[in-house]
């Protein structure tokens, strides 16, 4: 009998009807544009058409297939299932299949016993990640397929999820990376997740079949595939159809079950009950003249223009350099507006800026004389290089100063854009606070594009077909792969495309409102707030964003303009008396060429991107400091006691003439506090330690196919592969206690944990990395500031070193914990002259703190260099906790680590010339506790709290911004009560 | 509404004109266990209700009210209690809630000053918050631990693991649906009618009515084909309530699995036990470590009499020995990993595969801490030692949707049908393999 098998995916149907044999009698492939349940019938139709009515086995499979299945009563093949039957019978002998779908990735082991993995929930989609990075770059995944192939080089792209991935390809992108280097770059990143995320420290090796359409259809992601895992052309296997082969393995296992007529299983899809729509909300508009009056209510807020043609005078260039989109705006000395451009801007911002540069110059001829231009937006540096603009403003600056011009009074202003949402506060005329929003929602508004996209409909479209949908889907607040999943679930209760409009429209909101503002009652938002940015031109935006505050707010009818208008007002309130703009003659022969090359000038080895331009300008990007942009050397100069900190722990000498041997030590987490006291410990029994050295790329990639939790935080992943780097150095000892506890240093604390990742991670990698079962790995429960500790140490020796006595533990005990109180004096006492030397000069001085595994370079991506190039000193926060005194708290203060912060925040509080810079790295769950905190001990006494979340990301443009807000609104602050600190030296 | 208190500190405290006055709120984690808990509390002088709301709205109160990088059953708790202040059904001035603390090193201590913070962002700053510990945090002169009602939690506790395990097994193959669910309820009422005669403990009494609760799910009339087993362990909020899980019990019970839950006594054990394994590992006073030693042996105690009740039921299986799961452990941690569930977790794992259940649903809110190490981080060394052993990791959060969940279930329990075909089909490979394995990790 034959044998149906309907495979229904996030983004596609396949279906395949096969004979006894197996044999392929009908297939079909087609994205079903979240019309499933039509889809299904006309392929059934055409089944029919060929077959006739007859008796089959029939069973649906599939991510989006479970609820079609269950309504309509027909058997289901869960789709991993499905998957490994297809392959034990169709190609027999792989040892692992890989498989990537719309949004699902699975690695399936064969052997002794079939072990299945699917990507978690935290792991980006594949197919649809791909898509979406192809709708960045303005093409179809075909062609991005086809740039790749051409590619030479591979940037580092973060392989996590899809949203972190874009926030590296899109500063490429603007820099001017070659598009073919990030098109395989792209298809790299999707290789290294699916090693990284899925595999887990089992090996994919052997005969590996690749499975699934982006697989099927783009051949440069199996060829790197291949590459990474170095297959020989016999092991890597792609079958002819392998798009098809759930549904192939469905169908198989469908024998299982009772046969069904065709015309039956078509007659029970069709019926299948529509079950009642579970999470859905009230419509945005419940009729049109609700909608006509809302749309009158907002018309008012326009600005006036004036005609180019006929315009004489002044005129002023505002540019906003997004990160998808480039905005112009040129305004006459009364701000009306001569012209505008929003679009857009391809993946090549260059060019789309010199058209419109091209435009303009034209356009002002000889009647119109342009007074001034400024630029601000991650394109800001590049173009000023490029085009001679003649300010850069930080985007929060502009955003204010356009704000302002609306709505005067204006005290809270949300900006959502492509990629990111901007809200702050604005008190006493200086912008007050700054929210960003963390790497892990940003990219909401290009989200709902790519994903009108890929259903296909235009933004607008779509955004209008969700303003009349009747039950919008209630689709969470989280990031945008959730949402993903979300959609899939709407879709399986029968939503309509409207529903998901709508709800998407909504989710944007609530994550604004909850996830990035964290408001808990629109009181907290000021009375006069101006939404803005592209994002709010969607109706069904601007109406859920009203209806979820309460409240009405102004959205000037240039929302997608106002950093570009901003850019403009200031030029104008500069006042230059020409602006040196790039000529109408230099532009026409402008040219712009990019090449890769790295930077000598440290260890660090940065990869740059150098832009030529015409006039032997330059620019240089992808460094993580001045010096290899051809840069000022002043930043060297400023103290920043991070620099320090990471100097005298890599300066630690070894001895020289061992008596017991060699020990490694990995260089990560609680090791940068308690390395000075291991160190002066083992040379004091005569034991020579091998530091690992200090993270990089290289060595997170040593050890990154051995992490078993993609979701734990970066310091935590690094020790993989500074464990290998060890090893790979030939140590055979390797020694990493187990810490629950820490140093008690402050007598107001609760308790002294560390976190418990911090605390556990050496048993952790016992337990994953099979290379610490081929050397002695040393991993007690030792907690050197207790009591008794020398004995438990000797305890923990002795078997190592059968000859040591308790007499030399005491001694190199006593010795060490000496060397560990110089190691904290030496900081405070730094952080003292840091601050003694800043006071000097005038100089602001940031403490930035976080956890002492901050200070690694690969963790903090260069965050202290960049404000010493601010012109701001840089001291730890244990350089003036000890100042501080933060009582009574409104948490459990029972993390070391924690209390240094709580008392470091407290003394910055009270100290004028300071502010508090906290690091959080992506997934530490305790800095949850500590940030709120900290933000009520600051504001509390008119400070700014600012936090950067950092992660593997390379890219430092989002801390930049908010690092410039943060000096911006300190002189802001500054000027509003009369001091002058110069930030600037 | 009473005067309110502040200790020095400022913080709020639950007076004894408030526990004449106030309802106190606790938000619901195991159903079975919270009658008799509640029961204990209510006998201390205290008017309490359990919150058993499951709507979308509590979702959405903790995220306006709670840091949304939080873990899942905070968000879940909090979001719980604020729900209910704002839902109108009580009187807010005459309001108090109770949340648990234990003290350790991960987040969950940290559960009563984010509700804390929570409650001031939403208006409540009257409503007091009383912490439930064993470690001697927050006092308040409106609620003390007296002795006979620490002897009725404990008591409570027993039989609400009785009851639970008990039930969880035959409500898989009863032939008469819902004579389980009727017995569970005739001995919830029983016992809870008994408790206020009971002031101190009394360990016959117990024996009488755990032999009594044997007895009657022994005479409850099963039948049917054998059942996939699927094992439950996890963070404790999501391991258990059926708020944090998406009613995981019952999801799995709807797919034709039988269900085994880990009871809660192993984990208050473990907290026990751990003060006395700390002063193994680090040293300190011998008196602290005597008194944990008393504390831990006497709750073992009552483990052994629910054990050896247990296995007078017929047909049922009986839960593992403290000591023995803690041995099981040996070689993939040490005893010093307690933050969170710790060693347990992991332990808990083999004890399941040890006993023949290998498929096993770990459960974890989304980043969980202690779980990077003692969940998906001792996965792989777990499945070295029992290749049969099919583990799914799932994650809950306010974002995870359950159709991802019960796809990632459904492959688990596919897996979990297949093998148990093959055992049937009598291949006996499967099984002998694993012990043999096993056996030889415990050698080492």
């Amino acid at each position: 009998m034959k044998s149906l098998g309907i495979d229904v995916g996030s983004t596609t149907v396949k279906a395949v009807l096969i004979d006894e044999t197996g044999e392929i009698l009908y297939k079909r492939y087609e994205r079903h544009n979240a019309r499933v349940r039509e889809l299904i019938a006309l392929i059934l139709e055409d089944v029919i058409k060929s077959v006739g009515p007859v008796e089959v086995h029939a069973a649906v499979t599939g991510s989006a297939g479970l609820g079609a299945a269950e309504r309509a009563k027909l058997p289901f093949v869960q789709e991993v299932v499905a998957s490994s039957t297809a392959v034990e019978k169709f190609l027999p002998g792989t040892d692992a299949v890989v498989e990537l779908g719309g949004e699902d990735a699975k690695i399936i082991f064969f052997g002794q016993v079939t072990e299945q993995r699917m990507n978690g929930t935290c792991a980006g989609g594949t197919g649809a990640f791909i898509d979406q990075m192809a709708t960045l770059m303005d093409i179809t995944a075909d062609e991005l397929n086809e740039l790749a192939s051409r590619a030479e080089k591979l940037y580092p792209i973060a392989s996590r999820c899809g949203v972190f991935a874009k926030t590296d390809v899109q500063p490429l992108l603007n820099q001017g990376a070659r598009r073919e280097d990030v098109a395989a770059s792209i298809l790299q990143a999707v290789v290294n997740q699916t090693i990284a995320g899925l595999a887990q420290g089992r090996k994919i090796e052997g005969n590996v079949a690749f499975l699934g359409g982006p697989l099927a259809f783009l051949p440069e992601l199996g060829k790197l595939f291949v590459k990474t895992l170095k297959l020989t052309d016999e092991q890597a296997r792609f079958p002819k159809d392998g798009q098809y082969f759930v549904a192939l393995g469905c169908a198989v296992e469908a024998r299982r079950f009772d046969p069904l007529r065709l015309d039956e299983v078509a007659a029970r899809l069709d019926k299948a009950e529509e079950i009642a729509p579970s999470g859905r909300l009230a419509p945005l508009f419940a009729s049109q003249s609700e909608y006509d009056e809302f749309t009158k209510r907002h018309a008012q807020a326009a600005v006036a223009t004036a005609d180019p043609a006929t315009y004489e005078g002044d005129a002023w260039l505002g540019i906003d350099a997004g990160s998808t989109t480039t905005k112009l705006v040129l305004i006459t000395d009364d701000a009306r507006i001569l012209y505008s451009y929003y679009a857009p801007n391809r993946g090549d911002p260059v060019e789309v800026l010199r058209e419109q540069l091209l435009e303009v110059r034209r356009l002002l001829g000889s009647r119109i004389k342009l007074r001034g231009s400024a630029v601000t937006g991650y394109g800001e540096e590049l173009m000023c290089a490029a085009y001679g603009v003649d300010d850069g403003i930080v985007e929060t600056v502009a955003h204010y100063t356009a704000a302002r011009f609306f709505e005067p009074q204006v005290d809270y202003i949300i900006d959502i854009g492509g990629q990111d949402m901007k809200c702050f506060r604005v008190h006493a005329g200086a912008i007050d606070s700054i929210m960003l929003n963390e790497a892990c929602s940003s990219g909401c508004g290009s989200f709902i594009e790519t994903f009108a996209k890929a259903i296909g409909h235009t933004t607008p479209e779509f955004a209008k077909l969700g303003l009349f949908g009747e039950h919008p889907a209630d689709l969470g607040s989280r990031c945008t792969v959730f949402m993903n999943s979300s959609v899939k679930q709407a879709q399986k209760e029968g939503a309509t495309v409207a529903d998901i409009s709508a709800g998407l429209s909504i989710s944007v909101v609530k994550n604004a409102l909850y996830k990035v503002i964290r408001v808990a009652d629109p009181a907290e938002i000021g009375e006069h707030v101006v939404v803005q940015g592209g994002t709010f031109l969607n109706d069904a935006i601007l109406r859920a964003f009203e209806r979820e505050l309460g409240r009405e707010v102004t959205r000037p009818a240039i929302a997608g303009l106002m950093g570009a208008f901003g850019c403009a007002l200031h030029a104008r309130e500069v006042g230059r008396a020409e602006s040196g703009l790039i000529s109408l003659d230099e532009l026409e022969h402008f040219e712009h060429t990019s090449s890769a090359a790295r930077c000598g000038l440290c260890g660090n080895n940065c990869t740059l991107t150098v832009n030529k331009f015409t006039g032997g300008r330059r620019f240089i990007t992808g460094n993580r400091c001045e010096r290899g942009a051809g840069g000022k050397k002043s930043a060297e100069e400023i103290p920043n006691v991070y620099a320090y900190k990471l100097e005298r722990l890599q300066n630690i000498k070894p001895i020289d003439n061992p008596t017991r041997g060699e020990i490694g030590i990995p260089f990560v987490l609680n090791f940068f506090d308690t390395l000075p006291f291991w160190s002066e410990f083992f040379a004091k029994i005569g034991v020579k330690v091998v530091l690992s050295g200090t993270s990089d790329r290289n060595i997170y990639s040593l050890g990154q196919d051995t992490i078993p939790s993609d979701t734990v935080c970066y310091p935590a992943k690094l020790v993989h592969g500074h464990i290998q780097a060890l090893v790979d150095k030939g140590c055979g000892r390797i020694f990493y206690p187990c810490a629950p506890y820490n140093n008690v240093e402050y007598d107001r604390a609760d308790n002294y944990y560390n976190c418990p990742v911090v605390a556990y991670y050496p048993e952790l990698i016992a337990a994953n990395m099979p290379v610490t079962k081929t050397i002695e790995y040393i991993d007690p429960y030792l907690v050197y500031t207790r009591k008794g500790f020398a004995k438990k140490a000797f305890e923990a020796f002795k078997p190592y070193y059968p000859d040591l006595t308790f007499g030399e533990v005491k001694a190199a005990v006593k010795a060490a914990r000496l060397a560990d109180e110089q190691f904290r004096s030496d900081i405070r006492v730094q952080g003292e002259r840091a601050i003694a030397w800043a006071r000097a000069r005038g100089k602001r001085i940031i403490v930035l703190s976080g956890r002492p595994y901050h200070i690694d370079p690969e963790i903090n991506h260069g965050i202290d260099r960049l404000i010493t190039s601010l012109g701001l000193a840089v001291v730890t926060e244990e350089a003036v906790a000890a100042q501080g005194n933060a009582a009574p708290l409104h948490v459990l203060n029972q993390w070391s680590y924690h209390a240094r912060l709580y008392n470091a925040a407290e003394y910055v509080s009270r100290t004028g010339d300071m502010e508090f810079v906290q690091l959080v790295s992506f997934g530490c769950g305790i800095d949850a506790i500590t940030g709120d905190e900290l933000r009520s001990i600051l504001e509390s006494k008119g400070k700014f709290y600012t936090q950067v979340k950092i992660d593997e990301i390379t890219n430092l443009g989002a801390a930049k911004i908010r690092l410039r807000s943060l000096v911006a609104a300190m002189e802001a602050r500054d000027r509003a009560s009369g001091k002058a600190v110069s930030a600037r030296g | 509404m009473a005067k309110l208190v502040y200790d020095k500190e400022g913080r709020l405290l639950f007076t004894k004109e408030m526990a004449a006055e106030y309802t106190v709120l606790v938000p619901q984690m195991l159903p079975i266990h919270f009658e008799f808990i509640t029961k204990a509390l209510s006998l201390g002088g205290l008017k309490v209700e359990v919150l058993n709301t499951t709507h979308r709205g509590i979702i959405d109160a903790g995220l306006k009210h709670v840091h949304n990088d939080i873990c899942f059953p905070a968000l879940l708790v909090i979001g719980q209690m604020i729900d209910a202040l704002k839902s109108g059904k009580y009187d807010v001035h005459k309001v108090a809630l109770m949340i648990t603390q234990t003290g350790g090193g991960c987040r969950a201590s940290n559960y009563i000053h984010l509700l804390r913070k929570g409650l001031i962002k939403a208006g409540y700053d009257f409503v007091p918050v009383i912490s439930l510990n064993l470690s001697g945090l927050e006092s308040n002169p409106g609620f003390r631990m007296s002795l006979p009602m620490i002897s009725r939690l404990i008591c409570g506790v027993v039989y609400g693991d009785a009851l639970m395990w008990l039930s969880n097994h035959s409500r898989a193959y009863e032939l008469n649906v819902g004579e389980t669910d009727a017995l569970v309820k005739k001995w919830t009422t029983k016992i809870s009618d008994e408790m206020k005669h009971t002031r101190l403990p009394n360990r016959r009494k117990v024996r009488e009515n755990l032999l009594g609760i044997a007895k009657d799910f022994g005479n409850i009339k099963m039948g049917g084909e054998p059942k996939p087993r699927v094992g439950v362990v996890g963070e404790i909020y999501v391991k258990f309530a059926p708020l944090g899980n998406n009613n995981l019990e019952r999801f799995l019970r709807s797919e034709g699995a039988e269900v085994v839950v880990p009871g809660l006594m192993d984990f208050i054990i473990f907290k026990v036990d751990n003060r006395v394994e700390d002063s193994i590992i680090y040293g300190g006073k011998a008196v602290k470590k005597a008194v944990a030693k008393i504390l831990r042996d006497y709750i073992i105690g009552y483990q052994n009499l629910l054990r050896e009740c247990l296995s007078a039921a017929d047909g049922y299986p009986v839960p593992a020995r403290y000591a023995d799961i803690k041995e099981m452990v040996r070689g993939f941690l040490g005893y010093g990993n307690k933050m969170g569930e710790g060693w347990l977790l992991t332990a808990e794992m083999l004890e399941l595969i040890h006993s023949g259940v290998s498929n096993i649903v770990c459960t974890q809110p989304f980043g969980c801490l202690p779980n990077h190490i003692v969940g998906k981080g001792m996965m792989r060394p777990v499945r070295e030692a029992n290749p049969t052993a099919n583990i799914v990791a799932i994650d809950y959060d306010p974002g995870t949707t359950s159709v991802n969940q019960e796809n990632r279930l459904k492959l688990m329990l596919a897996n979990a049908r297949k093998a148990l075909e093959r055992q049937r089909a009598g291949d006996p490979s499967t099984e002998r393999q694993s012990e043999q394995v096993e056996r030889e990790t415990v050698a080492k």
